[in-house]
């Protein structure tokens, strides 16, 4: 039996109809399936913040001592690896000193003890954050709460990011972080090999109202509020107090004010 | 035929040849995934649906709790649950010296093959991760999946430290 130009043309279309509903109706039923009647809320406990800040009191940190335990508390918590080289190195929140952390405004006649004071530096939550502008896939965001975090998830590790931020305030890892975590804290993620990360402003504590770690082991020393709300005691300092912010010719607006002067100079 | 005899000969050597991954694996590869959950217990959805779609859900988890910061998943029938994947371990995962005492085997499926080595992941950074019976380790090793969501979640107790 042969077939003609007519027929072949016919059967051919027939079953190419045949497959492609086909396909629509299982694409359909995988599109029902995968929704399932379902809400998604917030936690209820959740400190609902609209704008993330950080007031960095330089008086209470006087020793060593005091920035250490601030720092250690982070690293804790969060599952931030000790590596043997500054390469390798995982910063979520550390210290520098004034010529490094406000490069714009170094002098050099500037006061001895300022000059050698360490400053507690961390990601600064920008308003307009460099890193997310950078990022190519949308792993850095910034939340409505004004952090600005991270979907390891999503990340890549081009490192775009970290040649953005004008702070430094990104690590990448070179390598495995979990041999090299001393005190591994169970309840929170670690990270992997060929992501970037960075401080998450506490997002997980905010959840559950309380302050963010630094702030908690800082006695004072770091005040964690919402600039939004002007009954907070950042919005308080920050309005009142003679208060400076690193890098602002960048124009990202950093979140994170140092109350240089002491609580007294106005 | 003409070399008849080194044809059909050839032709025995090929088809066996081809055919010696199945009777090399005959009465192996047949073993069953370990469903060891507590019985009586509903995951976050109906069995069917978390069969099905498990991963669009986890997905879908993910993306609500990193991008829109909800915590909070509530279910087809109204019962709320944590956005975490410790809700998941909470009963997917046991430690191996407590699975045989606690677990109980699940009806709707076959819980033969706990013993196949096959399904021993031997990943050097999985090998302290993957107690060779917990449930999800060996249903995505049965379907040949490799999931990487223990390289940063961590197992309880630190089990993948």
């Amino acid at each position: 039996m042969s077939i003609n130009r007519r027929q072949f043309l016919k059967r051919a279309g027939a079953v190419t109809a045949l497959g492609l509903g086909g396909s629509f109706a299982t694409i359909g039923i995988g599109d029902r399936l995968a929704s399932a009647a379902s809400e998604y809320e917030e936690a209820p406990n959740a400190d609902k913040i609209k704008h993330w800040a950080m007031v960095v009191d330089m008086s209470k940190f006087k020793t060593e001592e005091d920035i250490n335990r601030v720092i250690q508390s982070c690293d804790k918590i969060h599952n931030i690896p000790q590596m043997d080289n500054s390469k390798d190195e995982i910063k979520w929140i550390w210290y520098d000193d004034y010529e490094h952390t406000f490069a714009d405004s170094e002098n050099e006649y500037l006061d001895e003890t300022m000059k050698k004071m360490p400053f507690i530096v961390m990601c600064n939550h920008c308003e307009n954050p460099a890193c997310v502008r950078a990022c190519p896939t949308g792993a850095t965001f910034k939340r409505e709460d004004g952090i600005v975090t991270m979907d390891f998830h999503r990340c890549i590790g081009c490192r775009f990011c970290m040649g953005a931020c004008p702070f430094g305030a990104r690590s990448f890892n070179f390598r495995d972080p979990r041999p090299f975590i001393k005190d591994f804290n169970p309840n929170f993620p670690t990270r992997t090999q060929g992501v970037v990360e960075k401080c998450l402003g506490c997002y997980e504590r905010l959840e559950n109202g309380e302050q963010p770690a630094c702030a908690e082991a800082s006695n004072g020393g770091l005040i964690f509020g919402d600039l939004s709300d002007q009954n907070s005691e950042v919005y308080k300092i920050v309005s009142t107090k003679f208060t400076i912010r690193r890098k602002t010719q960048f124009g990202t607006q950093p979140n994170v004010y140092y109350l240089v002067g002491g609580g007294d100079r106005a | 035929m003409y070399k008849g005899g080194r044809i059909i000969a050839s032709l025995v050597v090929f088809v066996a040849i081809l055919a010696f991954p199945f009777f090399y694996n005959l009465g192996k590869a047949n073993a069953g995934p370990v469903i060891n959950v507590p019985t009586g217990s509903q995951c976050v959805e109906p069995v069917a649906y978390m069969r099905a779609n498990h991963m669009q859900l986890l997905n879908q988890w993910r993306d609500e709790y990193v991008r829109q910061g909800k915590t909070v998943y509530v279910n087809s029938q109204g019962k709320s649950f944590n956005i975490n994947i410790d809700t998941c371990l909470q009963c997917h995962y046991s430690n191996s010296s407590t699975t045989s005492a606690t677990a109980v085997s699940h009806p709707a499926v076959s819980t033969t093959g706990a013993s196949n080595p096959a399904v021993n992941t031997t990943e050097a950074s999985n090998s302290v991760v993957n107690p060779s019976d917990q449930f999800c380790v060996t249903c995505h090793n049965y379907a040949s999946v490799e999931p990487t969501c223990w390289s940063c979640h961590n197992l309880p107790e630190g089990a993948n430290q």
